[in-house]
């Protein structure tokens, strides 16, 4: 028996190898490989994402502009789903077709066998009510709480903007973002998405395996709360902004109305609009590609804030508070009304700035823009022109014109007034003089203008030579104004060329023969000037700026109907009824009725 | 017996009985575990699996101590009987058993599910002790080999009719005591080698291989039987000139070699079922179906690996609490020990079964009894066989064969039946000094 005793050694050394092999497979497997930590969590644990409700929109006396609803993403985890569920009793419930069912599966599986990604979006909380009920018959399926904006009014798209599901893109530049989740694209909701979207929280639940919830995982040690986005308190007037909307009816066009004394903007209205509801839940693609392919009016583009158009005569008052300033004239110089050199309409002969402003005489203004373009500085008049040009354009500049307003709404064109370098570039260094560009005397020519500098512009008048940039949120959150627009903005002209210029504005409205006697109201002084800008293919667009009361103005509007004709026609009673409206809260029936009527989008393609 | 009995609590080797102890308790933590949900109260809540295993616990200890009180010649003296016995029950639960998995192992006695096929080894391995010390036998001898074979057998057989492989398997583990008393180490080899060449043949046998200039391919199998023939002849050929002496080896290992391949390419095609066969291919990794067949232990392994070195903590799995890991008090207990306690707690586990291994074998290497120690090697064995496969099993070393862990699953038979093998070899132990050898 003795010689078996090392057999003993050699079962123990067997049964020591086994032991060691283990410990080396248990390390490799506990310690050195970390996958089957991620594959436990992905399996027991569900991250639930607590979506933090976005900032809510407030109009300037506290009336809602947007606010979120209860919605339900329907989410899914392939690997859980049961092969056997009755797919068309499925999509009964959910209303999707098979089709449907089939592809979003594959796509969900192509995601991730494992992890759950959103099945149908933004299911609305009456429609999820019944889906809530049933789900417990299909495993894998489970609901997302989300939140879908509403917007109360139906009013003031263009200046909300709208949301749109983030791109890959976004997912790689921000990680505050994931899929399935939403960003501003235009508008309010795009310049203040850091501040309205808030911090996303998580809570992590630990599930069996079938998928039911066991409870909060760590004692919700790891739970985060959602920081709710900040609400945005806006400068709009709820009733006013609506009431634009319903004057620009069958109209192209806009109406942007500015509180003068702090560049407030009041309302801001583009036309043709478009229901912000629509772009929101199930069927915003579907709306969305209505809005944009096969509407050619193009109801998402914000024509106040992005339509370039000629000033036309609305300019002239630019011209002569400059000319003013520089001293080339004063308030008693007259020109004869040389309907030679240039056309001009109405009776008058040989005004002087007043009737030149109240008769819209282009003539005057050739004279005017002549002197500030020839200072005789240089006796070249090539030279001279050039000096000229430059002192003019940094005048016209310091109007919030060709510039960028740095205003909180994304996308305001700048416009454009010429330069010195852009004749340079067309004709040649010193091959340029007066001659050459002299329609932009009249508003004409080169320049090029967005409707919300009309009404800044509007804005500086009544503030006798100062503006604050034109602004739509007064307040974010708790916070107050920002700096930014707290800083005033003086232009070249001094305060004192303002009043002889703006005596002018009074009578285009209130005295016989001015352009904008449709502006006119009986209790309050309006000061304005139509203009009327010129299309090569297309009708005339109407157009007319004004601020009220004339003494301690309260608004200043700009308002633009496209193919409307002349200025004093529509745009001057439009924005006559707005300064009623927000003045008085009450308006003139036979001149809104009139309004109302008005269509200039259908005049070509009426059917009867 | 006075003074027999006083020597007794001093002999008896209490390192063992802390191990089980030890062992026992931690079990039952990790059942408790396995189980554990928030809603139930009561430790002794006897719908649940650590409720009843309090019971289990419970009389295990009382048996051991019955064990221990009863005079060890006993168990040399009614070794057969016992044989008989329990071999009887395996025969009564084939014609009265109920069937539970689609085995028929299980007899239900009042209420108690009892299963015969854990006893069995017991009657095995104190027959096998039995008959090696009192017949003097001798493993050289043709009659000593084909009694063994019967005793083994037997249980084996009836197990197999059951049919419970992970029993059947079990007997597996007698390869060792045979060892220790006197087989041929070429035994175990050959073992090993036929699990190796089992291990080609299935890899083997999915491959074809196009015989150049014909149409036709050769069945993988069909290649490595040509392989063996080759290697065979050319060992001959290069030994040429002492072929004399080992043409006999070489002609017979190269004939059981093709055998086996084309022995294991019929039993596991033609008498395997698919679900075996599947178990066996996706341990091999020659198909990976986590979601199908190969579930359990994929489960399983996330379990484990997700536990990290120091573990989630007491009652912080997931995968085992929350059923993703099945029979996870069980069978797969183990699971509940890597994910709760992490590397530490597994290595610890094992290091605990790697000294109690350890230890039994230097207590039987003692006895002076041959009895004594054929039953020691037995008990080692059977628990070590266990321990391998299970713990193998676990960690994506074994196939899922469902066997216990020794002192760790829940169950009542299981625990009763290493409890019993484990104090009577205690008992025969302690009273070593009092047999002549």
């Amino acid at each position: 028996m003795k010689a078996d005793d090392k057999r003993g050694i050699i079962i123990a050394a067997i049964i020591g190898f086994i032991g060691s092999l283990f410990i080396v497979k248990l390390f490799f497997l506990q310690v050195v490989d970390d996958s089957f930590k991620t594959s436990a969590d992905n399996q027991a644990l569900r991250y639930v994402t607590q979506y933090p409700a976005r900032g809510i929109f407030y109009d300037r006396t506290g009336k809602l502009l947007a606010y979120n609803e209860a919605a339900y993403d329907l989410m899914v985890t392939p690997g859980l789903v049961d092969t056997e569920i009755d797919t068309v009793a499925f999509c009964d419930l959910v209303g999707i077709s098979v089709e449907h069912f089939i592809a979003r599966m594959n796509k969900a599986r192509s995601y991730s066998k494992y992890r759950s990604s959103v099945f149908e979006k933004q299911i609305a909380a009456e429609d999820w009510g019944e889906i809530a009920q049933k789900l417990f018959k299909y495993p894998g399926f489970f609901g997302q709480k989300r939140a879908l904006r509403h917007y109360p009014a139906s009013s003031a798209a263009h200046v909300m903007g709208y949301l749109s599901e983030v791109s890959p893109v976004d997912i790689k530049n921000d990680s505050a973002y994931q899929k399935g989740d939403y960003i501003g694209v235009s508008g309010l909701e795009r310049s203040y998405e850091k501040v309205l979207r808030g911090e996303r929280g998580v809570k992590v639940l630990m599930v069996d395996v079938h998928n039911a919830v066991k409870g909060s995982y760590k004692n919700g040690e790891l739970d985060v709360m959602p920081t709710p986005g900040k609400n945005l308190y806006t400068t709009l007037d709820r009733d006013l902004q609506l009431y634009g909307e319903r004057l620009m009816k069958n109209k192209k066009g806009s109406i942007v109305a500015i509180e003068p004394e702090t560049g407030e903007v009041l309302a801001l209205v583009s036309s043709p609009a478009y229901n912000p509801n629509f772009l929101v839940g199930r069927n915003r693609t579907a709306n969305f590609i209505q809005l944009v392919r096969n509407d050619t009016l193009d109801p998402l583009f914000n024509r106040a804030t992005k339509a370039v158009y000629r000033p036309g005569s609305i300019f002239k008052v630019v011209q002569a508070l400059v000319a003013l300033d520089n001293e080339v004239i004063n308030a008693s110089t007259r020109f004869h009304c040389n309907r030679g050199i240039i056309a001009c309409h109405g009776s008058h002969t040989y005004d002087d700035l007043r009737g030149a402003i109240q008769h819209s005489c282009n003539p005057y203004f050739w004279n005017v823009y002549k002197k500030l373009i020839e200072m005789g500085e240089y006796s070249s008049k090539f030279k001279d022109s050039a000096h000229g040009l430059t002192v003019w354009n940094e005048y016209v500049k310091s109007f919030g014109l060709g510039v960028q307003l740095n205003s909180d709404l994304e996308g305001i064109k700048s416009g454009f007034v010429p330069d010195k370098s852009f004749y340079d570039k067309w004709y040649g260094e010193y091959r340029w003089a007066f001659s050459t560009i002299y329609s932009n005397s009249i508003g004409e020519g080169e320049l090029g203008v967005v409707p919300i500098q009309m009404a800044n512009f509007a804005a500086i008048l009544a503030n006798r030579g100062f503006y604050y940039t034109p602004h739509f949120v007064r307040a974010i959150g708790d916070g107050n104004k920002q700096e930014r627009f707290k800083k005033k903005h003086f232009t070249m002209v001094d305060s004192t060329y303002f009043e002889p210029v703006i005596d002018a504005l009074d009578a285009v409205v209130n005295e016989p023969g001015g352009t904008a006697r449709r502006a006119r109201l009986d209790s309050i002084t309006v000061c304005g000037k139509t203009g009327t800008v010129q299309n090569k293919n297309t009708p005339d667009h109407s157009a007319f700026i004004a601020f009220a009361p004339r003494e301690n103005p309260k608004i200043a509007v700009s308002v633009y109907v496209e193919e409307a004709g002349f200025g004093g026609t529509f745009a001057a009673p439009i924005a006559g009824l707005m300064i009623q409206k927000y003045l008085t809260g009450e308006t003139n029936a036979a001149k809104e009725k009139r309004i109302l009527e008005a269509d200039f989008i259908h005049l070509n393609t009426k059917e009867e | 017996m006075q003074s027999q009995r006083g020597n007794f609590w001093q002999d008896a080797d209490w390192l063992i009985i802390l191990l089980y102890t030890v062992m026992v308790i931690m079990g039952w933590l990790n059942i408790y575990a396995a189980d554990f949900n928030e809603s139930a109260t009561s430790l002794f809540d006897f719908s649940q699996n650590y409720g009843k295993q309090i019971a289990w616990i419970g009389t295990a200890g009382i048996l051991a101590v019955v064990i221990l009180l009863v005079d060890s010649r006993f168990y040399d003296n009614f070794a057969y009987i016992f044989h008989g016995f329990f071999s009887l029950l395996l025969i009564a639960v084939l014609i009265v058993g109920s069937e539970i998995k689609g085995s028929q192992s299980w007899l239900v006695i009042g209420g108690i599910s009892i299963q015969p096929a854990e006893f069995a080894k017991y009657g095995t391995a104190l027959a096998l002790a039995h008959y090696f010390s009192a017949q003097n036998a001798d493993f050289k001898k043709l009659k000593t080999k084909l009694y063994s074979i019967v005793i083994i057998g037997i249980p084996v057989l009836l197990i197999m009719l059951q049919p419970d492989p992970g029993s059947t398997l079990v007997y597996a583990s007698f390869a060792l005591v045979l060892y220790r008393e006197g087989m041929s180490g070429n035994v175990l080899l050959l073992g090993v080698a036929a699990a190796l060449l089992f291990v080609i043949t299935l890899f083997m046998e999915l491959i074809e291989i196009p015989i150049p200039l014909t149409s036709t391919v050769l069945q993988g199998e069909y290649f490595l039987i040509l392989i063996i023939a080759g290697l065979a002849s050319a060992v001959l050929l290069l030994f040429k000139k002492r072929i004399k002496y080992i043409w006999k080896p070489i002609v017979t290992a190269a004939l059981f070699s093709m055998v086996l391949v084309a022995g294991v390419n019929f039993i596991f095609n033609e008498v395997f079922e698919d679900r075996h066969r599947n178990r066996v291919h996706g341990l091999l990794g020659i198909i990976s179906d986590p979601q199908g067949t190969g579930y359990n232990q994929h489960q399983s392994k996330i379990a484990i690996g997700s536990g990290g070195f120091t573990g989630k903590g007491y009652l912080q799995g997931t995968q085992t609490k929350f059923d993703f890991v099945p029979e996870q008090s069980t069978d797969f207990i183990f699971c509940t020990v890597g994910e709760e306690w992490g590397f530490l707690g597994t290595t610890l586990v094992i290091l605990l079964f790697m000294v109690l291994f350890w230890r039994l074998i230097y207590l039987a290497e003692r006895q002076r009894s041959r009895f004594a120690r054929v039953f020691g090697y037995a008990v080692v064995s059977i628990f070590f066989f266990h321990f391998l496969v299970n713990v193998g099993m676990t960690i994506g070393l074994a196939p899922v064969i469902g066997i216990p862990l020794p002192f760790f699953s829940y169950g009542g038979s299981s625990l009763w039946s290493f409890t019993i093998l484990l104090f009577t070899f205690i008992k025969l132990d302690a009273t070593r000094r009092n047999v002549l050898a």
